[in-house]
């Protein structure tokens, strides 16, 4: 999918609502109805074999959530676990699965033409991933087609078979 | 003998038996005989089959609870009158239920209704409520309760009643959390509240059991299916069967009804095909003309066990091992007789000298034995030749729960399956012994078997290095045995099994997850993959 078909795909819908979280510095946006839940973090139970930014999994309400922390997918600086670390409960699909990001800021509005085309920058993110920036007065919103991101084989949540 | 169907809501469904008698030869005729009611069906039938067996086919279509079968008084007022008097009198009183429209008075009448189909059904519904209570004394009358099935379930996605399930086990959790808090409190100052917390205790576990009897069903489901396709199989390939069928009554979980169906129907059709003989071998071996398939299912601990039994010609050893020596297995005449058994779950192994179109195409029994294995469970065969074979299917009672024992390695938590540890002990530093530099055995009463660290498989980090991994646990999978080494044994409890996959991956050598009393996941470990993880 090329850039500007992904721009498309966002602007030319109407305005749409995005949960804000921070990663050390930066500001991420992901589309609001994605999102099942926030809740505050708690120590999962480790997997073997899994990749350094799978924390591991935990019981919400009766069902084993994988977790998985942005910051260390990301490569952040720092990866702290205090009182204000907080989890995004995704909801992907049926799959459910919680991210770990430094904290949540707030539900924003953004109308399409706020929303600019991410030019190709090399990062730790798979560039496919970025929806778009989005652009709050001088605040810059990375807006993230979380899905996609979660469902892709380097994460290591989805198995081989699907 | 007359057959009553009804009341039914949609009467429809009670034409359908008519079809049965046209479709299985020899079953009988039938005729039907002037509707009486507009809600229910009244039949004529001439046949050999027991009542039984009759409501046994019947309920492919209509509910047994609204058949009643009665001996006709048409056959003997049309042979002989005289004797007609006697019948009916003696059938005053089940003759009150097949027909609420009617009161006593026409009761006579009943014997000529093929040619009088004037019965006054004006009386309605006052009189209905009387017959319905002269029914209890009746012989083949249902229970009362049996009267509405409609009212007495209800038909729920499970997915209700696995949600209700995961609802209640955090229930339990927050329970025991309380419990577990409330410890520290001064029984005489908080009296109340800690008899109102035991009371929420005993709650809570009985609204637990009930939550999950709801998806146990009886195995009658399972079993209700087979009398008929023995039948038409058995006419299919000119054999006799009497099929009978011991502890329907026994509970499963729907999860494993559903999916022991297949295994079940498979084992159940070889028995008809390769194990039962025709009735002229039968004769020559001196055995009845019919023979038997028993099917059965019964408890036994924590596992449910369902034999599928037959008096026919067994397995010959010989036979088994000529057919392992013609497709290259490595066999040989010293095997014992429960090796030899196995032999015929091998893939594409047949010793049937036709391919029928019932079976003999070698795909089967291994597919028996994998379906099996994948719900946990076992398949063991039994035979002697000339006498008949047995294949016993074990399978755990529910896939949802399970015993587990707990233990800990590191600062971690896993479970492992209760059914699967043999036994556990303290372990001797030079108890261990390695071979090649890595693999390490451990001697147990003569016998050598490989060591697992579980610290190393599932690279659990240590931070208290004080403390060392000196406890082994003996578990078995798949025939064969593997020690793990954990630092403590924690306990044993009923665990409630969660799929890991639902939201995450397949983990190597972990075959789900729990959640424990206090709320944290654990994981379970797979000890079949372990068990084959030794062996590579």
């Amino acid at each position: 999918m090329g850039m500007m078909e992904k721009l498309d795909e966002v602007t030319s819908s109407e305005a749409r609502e995005y949960l804000t979280f921070r990663l050390d510095q930066e500001e991420y946006g992901i589309d609001i109805l994605k999102v099942q839940e926030i809740r505050g973090y708690e120590p999962p139970t480790r997997v073997a074999n899994a990749p350094s930014f799978i924390k591991g999994v935990v019981n919400l309400r009766g069902t084993i959530v994988p977790i998985v922390d942005m910051r260390l997918k990301f490569n952040c600086s720092k990866a702290e676990y205090n009182s204000f670390t907080v989890v995004i409960i995704l909801n992907l699909r049926n799959r459910i699965v919680g991210v770990v990001v430094d904290s949540v800021s707030d539900v924003m509005e953004l109308p399409p033409e706020s929303i600019k085309a991410a030019p190709e920058v090399d990062s730790v993110i798979d560039s496919g991933a970025v929806l778009g920036l989005g652009s709050l007065g001088d605040r810059m919103l990375i807006l993230l087609d979380i899905e996609r991101l979660m469902s892709a084989p380097d994460m290591g949540l989805v198995g081989a078979s699907e | 003998m007359e057959i009553r169907i009804g009341p039914l809501e949609r009467p429809e469904q009670a034409d359908a038996v008519t079809e049965l008698f046209r479709d299985i030869p020899g079953l009988g005729e039938i005729s039907s005989l002037p509707i009486v009611a507009s809600n229910s069906r009244l039949f004529l039938v001439k046949t050999q089959s027991s009542d039984e067996d009759l409501l046994d086919l019947f309920a492919f279509h209509v509910s047994r609870d609204y058949i009643q079968i009665r001996e006709s008084t048409v056959a003997a007022t049309t042979e002989a009158v005289p004797e007609a008097t006697a019948v009916v009198s003696e059938l005053v009183v089940p003759g009150d239920d097949p027909q609420p429209g009617a009161p006593l008075a026409p009761l006579p009448g009943y014997g000529f209704f093929d040619g009088a189909p004037g019965a006054p059904v004006t009386a309605g519904a006052s009189v209905s409520a009387e017959s319905r209570a002269a029914k209890v004394p009746a012989k083949v009358a249902p229970p009362n309760a049996a009267m509405q099935p409609e009212a007495a379930t209800i038909r729920v996605a499970i997915s209700k009643v696995d949600q209700l399930i995961n609802l209640v086990g955090e229930l339990v959790i927050t329970q025991a959390m309380l419990a577990q808090n409330s410890r520290a409190l001064d029984p005489a100052v908080y009296q109340q509240l800690l008899s109102g917390l035991a009371d929420l205790d005993r709650n809570t576990r009985d609204l637990q059991e009930s939550v999950m009897s709801i998806r146990m069903i009886p195995m009658s489901i399972v079993f209700s299916r087979f009398p008929r396709m023995l039948r038409d199989l058995a006419s299919k390939l000119g054999k006799k069967v009497d099929f009978v069928t011991q502890g329907e009554a026994t509970e499963l979980d729907k999860g494993l009804v559903e999916k022991i169906t297949d295994p079940l129907t498979h084992l159940v059709r070889n028995s008809c095909d390769h194990g039962v003989e025709s009735p002229a071998e039968r004769i020559a071996a001196g055995k009845s003309e019919t023979g038997t398939i028993t099917l059965s299912a019964s408890h036994q601990g924590g596992s449910i066990v369902i034999e599928v039994r037959d008096d026919g010609k067994g397995m010959s050893r010989q036979k088994i091992l000529n057919k392992a020596r013609e497709r290259g297995l490595d066999v040989s005449d010293q095997m014992s007789d429960g090796e030899v058994w196995q032999l015929i779950f091998a893939p594409g192994f047949s010793t049937a000298e036709v391919v029928t179109d019932v079976s003999g195409r070698g795909v089967g029994m291994d597919v028996v034995k994998r379906n099996i294995a994948a719900l946990n469970g076992t398949v063991e065969i039994d035979s002697a030749e000339g006498y008949g074979m047995k294949v016993s299917v074990r399978l755990p009672l529910t896939l949802a729960i399970m015993d587990g024992m707990s233990v800990g390695v590191g600062g971690e938590v896993y479970i492992l399956p209760l059914s699967s540890v043999v036994e556990s002990f303290q372990v001797k530093a030079d108890a261990v012994s390695t071979v090649g530099q890595g693999s390490q055995l451990v001697k147990v009463r003569d016998e050598y078997m490989p060591v697992i660290e579980l610290e190393k498989i599932f690279q659990i980090p240590r931070f208290d290095f004080d403390k060392s991994c000196d406890i082994m646990v003996v578990v078995e999978a798949d025939g064969s045995r593997v020690a793990l080494l954990v630092d403590e044994l924690l306990g044993q409890q009923q665990v409630v099994v969660k799929n890991l996959e639902s939201n995450y991956r397949k983990v190597p050598n972990v075959s789900g997850a729990t959640i424990l009393g206090d709320g944290k996941v654990a994981l379970i470990l797979d000890t079949g993959a372990l068990v084959r993880r030794s062996r590579h």
